[in-house]
């Protein structure tokens, strides 16, 4: 459990990036923080592995304030994924996932062959091993930031926009990747996008910030759609465009589903029917949760 | 022509001396400019200070320096000593800047990840920073290489054995030859230096081999393709 206690960050140059923030993250969730740029998101998440200091307030991970914990030590213990997957260039694929392992005195030969067993894990080809990351497409780079995020078996592992750069086909993949993951590890997740689709899908708990890190709002992706506080946080979400709110068409062929614009938002299916259909409503904007997406976009009606 | 073969053990001897002055200064250079620019690098404040000094440093006349370092650091003025002192100053000043500019290369992203999965400062300036400026800091060492083998000529005007022994010696007694064959060992000894400096890159920094770029070992399997 990670413990925000009215945190505040301001940066030297005076930039207000965090304004007395309080939070509790709780464990084995995925927790989000969404918000436009700017918002604090970063800073927010560097904190919990002191990359970045409060000027005020506290943070706790499981009742330790890690204000007096070590922070190389702290940081060996959180897996960390950014943007770019931030690899070294200069290092083979494995070699970059039992980097933390060694820093932490693993032996290299142990070290390997466990980073072997994590190219499995997040679906890497093993014989992508011997390659520099210059040589992998930029999934393929960020499935290995992910392997390298969860080489110390890490119970917290902080990311910030993993899949900012890359296709949304790629990006689908990935999300759907880490669902499972999650699903299988049960980590604490702190993960930072600004894509509020992907802030729904994956968050248990949603945060969403607006300018100088002050909350907008906290829920579940159903809380925050079915009653947005304010204005603020129904664009953010789309409900004022009528983005949110689907009704069911029937075509002869079957019923799709289509949002208050028009637009064609997916195909309803029985919940229990087979998956073929649901590629085409995971194309969809409208898919918070996929097949599941028309119950719950009706809820923001 | 004749004069190279039947002196070809003069033109040996010098080349070695050559190396003896060349050789060490070079790595000195190398191994001094680490401290000062990683200073330079990571202090603003001590970044103007370092690097006029070192610019300065480059400016003081080579000639007069030879002469007047045995009376700073004690040795005779002939002694290989001197020159290598005053060899490495020369390297150290050319060498500081490009150590600055290597380690400000170095990708923030990557260093910010180095430092956010646990590299403690000491360990991600061996392991990460180092190694990452490893292209822009072979760049400079080449030119200080080749820099270094020419300057070391001058030395011979004060009478320190080296391949500028030769043009020396061959411009005092009128024999041509000698002259043209210390120019062209002087070059050749560059070059060779130089060659051996890329071959070493090639094998400290495997990742910057052409074959470890994804889109150019693409296009080699295609130019394969296409000759078979
Ligand atoms: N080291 C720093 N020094 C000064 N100001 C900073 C620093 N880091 C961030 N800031 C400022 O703090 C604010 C929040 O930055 P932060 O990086 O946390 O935003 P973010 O929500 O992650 O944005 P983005 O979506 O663009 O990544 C911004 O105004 C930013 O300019
Ligand atoms: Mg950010």
């Amino acid at each position: 459990m990670i413990e925000f206690h009215s945190v505040t960050k301001r940066f030297p140059d005076g930039t207000l990036a965090v304004d007395d923030f309080s939070l509790v993250l709780p464990s084995h969730k995925t927790t989000v923080f969404v918000g436009t740029s700017g918002s604090g998101k970063t800073t927010l998440l560097r904190m919990i592995n002191r990359m970045v200091d409060p000027t005020s307030g506290s943070i706790d991970i499981d009742g330790d304030d890690i204000g007096t914990l070590e922070p190389v030590k702290l940081r060996r213990g959180i897996g960390y994924v950014m943007q770019n997957s931030g690899l070294l260039p200069h290092r083979r694929v494995i070699d970059n996932v039992a980097t933390v392992p060694m820093l932490r005195g693993m032996p290299k030969k142990k070290a390997r062959e466990e980073a072997l067993a994590l190219l499995d894990t997040v679906g890497l080809d093993r014989t992508l091993a011997d390659r520099y990351p210059s040589q992998l497409s930029g999934g393929q780079q960020q499935r290995v930031g992910v392997a390298r995020g969860l080489a110390v078996n890490p119970n917290i592992l902080l990311m910030d926009e993993p899949f900012g750069a890359v296709d949304p086909i790629v990006r689908a993949e990935l999300q759907q990747e880490l669902l499972r993951l999650q699903q299988e590890l049960g980590k604490t997740v702190v993960f930072v996008t600004h894509d509020i689709d992907e802030a729904f899908l994956l968050g248990d708990q949603v945060v969403i910030l607006r300018t100088g890190g002050k909350v907008a709002q906290v829920g579940s992706p159903a809380e925050i759609l079915a009653n947005p506080v304010d204005e603020f946080v129904a664009t953010f979400v789309g409900a004022d465009r009528g983005k949110r709110s689907l009704h069911v068409e029937n075509h002869g062929d079957g019923d799709i589903v289509v949002d208050e614009t028009g637009r064609l938002a997916g195909v309803l299916v029985d919940a229990g029917s087979s998956g073929h259909s649901s590629a085409a409503s995971s194309e969809s904007k409208a898919g918070p949760r996929g097949p599941g997406a028309s119950a719950q976009g009706g809820d923001s009606r | 022509m004749t004069w190279i073969w039947s002196n070809l053990d003069l033109v040996w001897d010098r080349t070695f001396d050559h190396l003896v002055l060349s050789v060490p200064s070079i790595i000195l250079s190398f191994l001094i400019a680490l401290p000062f620019g990683w200073l330079a690098h990571r202090y603003r404040t001590s970044r103007a200070v370092i690097l006029t000094t070192v610019g300065l440093l480059y400016a003081i006349p080579s000639l007069p320096l030879f002469i007047v370092l045995p009376f700073i650091v004690g040795t005779s003025i002939r002694s290989p000593l001197n020159l290598i002192i005053a060899l490495t100053l020369y390297g150290v000043a050319l060498m500081v800047r490009v150590v600055a500019d290597g380690l400000g290369s170095v990708d923030r992203d990557v260093q910010q990840s180095a430092t956010a999965v646990g590299f403690s400062g000491w360990t991600s300036f061996w392991q990460v920073e180092l190694p990452l400026a490893g292209p822009v800091l072979l760049a400079g060492l080449r030119v200080v290489a080749v820099s270094t083998v020419s300057l070391a000529t001058v030395g011979a005007v004060i009478g320190a054995q080296s391949l500028g022994s030769l043009f020396t010696d061959g411009f005092q007694r009128g024999i041509q030859a000698e002259i043209i064959a210390g120019i062209v060992a002087t070059v050749l000894l560059a070059l060779v230096l130089d060659a051996l400096l890329v071959v070493i890159g090639r094998l400290l920094m495997p990742w910057t081999r052409p074959s470890a770029i994804g889109v150019t070992s693409r296009h080699d399997v295609v130019a394969r393709e296409v000759t078979a």
